[in-house]
């Protein structure tokens, strides 16, 4: 039994932190994530140098790195950061060519790596609110190649993006798992509309309308018809991503919190010294530790070849994360009072964060209804 | 026992809807439910709307200018404006400035503030937060030094609401250094457009101005501004913050907004089905639907209590606690309806003007920044902790 990480990965979270708290400093952090793009390409392309993308993909593909808690640790600095760089998309997208590309499509992780690609998953629909297989895009064959038409909601970071994996049905009804395949898009396709706009807790995302976009063979891919198993396999990687950032942020909001209970002082005294607030205090670190353990064991999980195994511990995860996060948040803000709801105080905006990391992928009602028909398909 | 409310308030009741269906603008109740921004032409409309009609002040005795209803009425009246979509009466002047001043201040003042209070012709605020004083509220740090006629005021307020919209303050100051806390504070009315007045605009964490800090350097005050007696200030403050409380629960907001939750659940899909169908989030709406017709008995409860007169004292910390926690849960649950579409912020979308095609469901645009604002409702007004501090003490005796 041993829960410390490598010195390798001690030595990545040291130098992303330290770049962080320099360079990625709250009011450079509130200023890029209303910017027109939602991202800095400075800071990203310093980022990619540091290692904190190559860190994320194993090395048959170019990286150095690609295990769970590689991915955990790069998060949980994002997180304690609250970075809006375009990770998740390069983590999403990377990981479904690295699992399911030919070997020209996994080369181009190598630009993902060096950050020069950006990329962005275009999955969800409008309606789809959450459903993996509620996909509607239709792709249609034409020559040897593909029609795609249809719509992808909240794509993160979409318009900046270069590359986009867009899921459309080329088989079967809507919500079936079966006849779901997978495109790389250029993101300047003819055809290719968006629709941008910023997001409540910073950085920016887009609609996306696919009006007739063409793209040759060589789009696809993995097997046609067989991208809902590429897309859960992408998702998990994404679930442990989220989870570990919404951890990383709850450690910031948890320190600036029990920080405020120290030297705010009301009637004569800290309000720290209050035994009602000293128990919501030691509750939110019951809890905190609690989502640090569900990280760990899906970091732990998340390569595992027992599906079962696996899903359950991303899904516990991200149910964990989503629960707590939100509860983390805005006990925070109730215990800083008036302050807490202020723009210029960072912790407003971690709360924020750690809510809406509650929307993307999933949640917690969505996992906790997941874990209950995987381990009902478990015992069947 | 009888839940039901007597003929006569029923009847009330039927005269208040006529009246909302008469005189409440469309293009007001449509922003009030849309959750679009109000501007400060549209608060001024429907404050000037209520005074044609003599229910403006309606905490106000007959004498004053007020309708002279009792508990019932004033309850059957905010919770119908809130079901209609009416906005909410700015409170500062009519519920706060006027029943101090019915109470405790001179003749002249009376008749000089109330009418203008009535007219629009003041638009007031609350001077009572500092930086350093937030749930302490006794510890006032801003000075009144008398100087012939006139104080001399410095210090900052702060928690400001609509600050920026308002001409005149009313003010806790601290007038005698050597008193403890509680004694040694006055209550002033001061002109925010005197020298030495500053408004500086606090950004909550939804990206909107609601609340302020002011601050105060060598402003001269009269002393003819002065309400009651210096020193004795706490009394009046004190009065002010426990005076009208029939609303404090907030039932009419939860309720319009419980049913405008519950149109967005049978609309948006989940899994093939309605949301309102998901056994999850169905659950989730069941609980809050219970706690709200909770809420409404315990509610009607106080006031029935009070109905011969008087105001309710440390029960309206309960309805405070309850009341603001299932506001902020049904706002939580319209964001969690929304899905991905919680995450997107067109800020431009909060105004009328916006005429861009929805992104997501119709309703999304304000439901996210509504929930991180509505955190605020467990702070203010003396926050959940306070209120609870208030019952151990006042009702349990600890």
């Amino acid at each position: 039994m041993n829960f410390e990480h490598t010195e390798d990965r001690r030595m990545l979270a040291d130098s992303l932190d330290r770049f962080i708290a320099e360079q990625y400093t709250f009011d450079e952090r509130d200023r890029i994530a209303r910017t027109r793009e939602g991202y800095s390409r400075t800071h990203w392309s310093q980022l990619a140098e540091i290692g904190a993308l190559g860190a994320l993909f194993p090395e048959e593909v170019g990286g150095f790195g690609g295990a769970g808690f590689d991915v955990a640790v790069v998060f949980e600095s994002l997180g304690k950061g609250l970075v809006v760089e375009p990770f998740l998309g390069a983590l999403l997208v990377g990981r479904a060519i690295a699992h399911a590309g030919s070997d020209a499509q996994k080369a181009r992780i190598a630009g993902l790596v060096d950050g020069s690609t950006l990329a962005a998953l275009a999955h969800e629909e409008p309606g789809s609110h959450y459903e993996p297989t509620l996909v509607r895009t239709r792709a249609e064959r034409t020559g040897d190649g593909w029609l795609l038409q249809g719509a992808k909601a909240v794509v993160q970071q979409g318009e900046q993006a270069g590359l986009l994996l867009v899921s459309a049905r080329t088989s079967g009804a809507d919500g079936d798992a079966q006849g779901v395949s997978l495109f790389l898009v250029p993101g300047d396709a003819v055809g290719v509309a968006w629709r941008g706009y910023p997001k409540i807790d910073g950085g920016r995302a887009a609609e996306l309308r696919l009006e007739g976009v063409r793209v040759d063979a060589s789009a696809l891919l993995g097997t046609q018809g067989e991208g809902a198993a590429v897309l859960e396999h992408a998702t998990g990687w994404g679930l442990l991503a989220l989870a570990a950032e919404s951890l990383g942020a709850m450690e910031v909001t948890k320190r600036e919190t029990l920080e405020y209970l120290r030297t705010r002082r009301q009637f004569g005294v800290p309000i720290g010294s209050f035994q009602a607030l000293q128990h919501r205090m030691a509750d939110l670190l019951l809890e905190v530790e609690q989502a640090r353990s569900a990280v760990i064991n899906a970091a732990a999980a998340v390569d595992a070849d027992d599906r079962m195994v696996r899903e359950k511990a991303l899904s516990a995860a991200k149910y964990s994360v989503g629960r707590i996060g939100t509860r983390v948040a805005e006990e925070a803000i109730q215990l800083h009072g008036g302050i807490g709801m202020t723009w210029e105080l960072p912790l407003s905006h971690y709360a924020k964060r750690l809510v809406m990391i509650d929307h993307q992928l999933g949640d917690e009602d969505h996992h906790l209804a997941r874990y209950v028909a995987l381990s009902q398909e478990a015992t069947a | 026992m009888d839940l039901q409310f007597t003929q006569e308030e029923q009847a009330f009741r039927a005269e208040v809807l006529q009246f909302l269906r008469d005189k409440l603008p469309e293009h007001l109740s449509r922003k009030v439910k849309g959750g679009l921004r109000l501007t400060r032409e549209d608060m001024q409309q429907w404050h000037a709307i209520l005074n044609e009609r003599g229910w403006l002040a309606n905490h106000w005795p007959r004498q004053h200018g007020g309708p002279g209803w009792g508990a019932a009425q004033k309850f059957i009246f905010e919770n119908e404006c809130a079901l209609a979509g009416a906005p909410r009466i700015v409170p500062f002047g009519v519920n706060m400035l006027g029943p101090v001043l019915i109470k405790y201040g001179s003749e002249a003042q009376k008749n000089y503030w109330l009418p203008r209070i009535l007219n629009g012709d003041d638009w007031w605020c609350q001077g009572y937060s500092e930086p350093g004083s937030g749930s302490d509220l006794a510890s006032v740090k801003t000075t009144a030094v008398l100087d012939g006629d006139h104080y001399v005021v410095n210090g900052q307020k702060t928690w400001t609401t609509l600050g920026q919209h308002a001409n005149m303050i009313f003010c806790l100051v601290r007038t005698n250094r050597d008193a403890k806390a509680q004694s040694g504070i006055s209550f002033l009315l001061v002109d925010m457009n005197a020298p030495g007045v500053e408004v500086r605009p606090i950004i909550t964490l939804d990206g909107e101005h609601e609340v302020n800090e002011v601050f105060f350097t060598d402003v001269r005050v009269p002393v003819q501004n002065l309400v009651g007696e210096q020193d004795k200030g706490w009394t009046y403050a004190k009065f002010l913050l426990t005076y009208e409380r029939t609303n404090i629960a907030g039932v009419g907001f939860s309720v319009a907004a419980l049913e405008k939750l519950k149109r967005i659940a049978r609309k948006v899909q989940r899994n093939g089905r309605p949301l309102a169908e998901d056994p999850m989030f169905a659950t989730r709406l069941a609980k809050v639907e219970i706690d709200l017709e909770n809420m409404k008995t315990t509610n009607l409860r106080v006031i029935a209590a009070v109905a011969g007169g008087g105001v309710p004292g440390a029960e309206s910390s309960m309805l405070k606690i309850r009341g603001t926690e299932i506001r902020q849960e049904i706002s939580s649950l319209a964001r969690r309806a929304m899905g991905p579409y919680a995450q997107p912020f067109i800020e431009e979308a909060l105004h009328e003007s916006f005429n861009d095609e929805a992104v997501g469901p119709e309703e999304a645009a304000p439901l996210a920044s509504q929930y991180f604002n509505n955190r605020k409702l467990s702070i203010f007004g003396g926050s959940n902790e306070i209120q609870k501090n208030i019952i151990s003490k006042m009702i349990l005796g600890l």
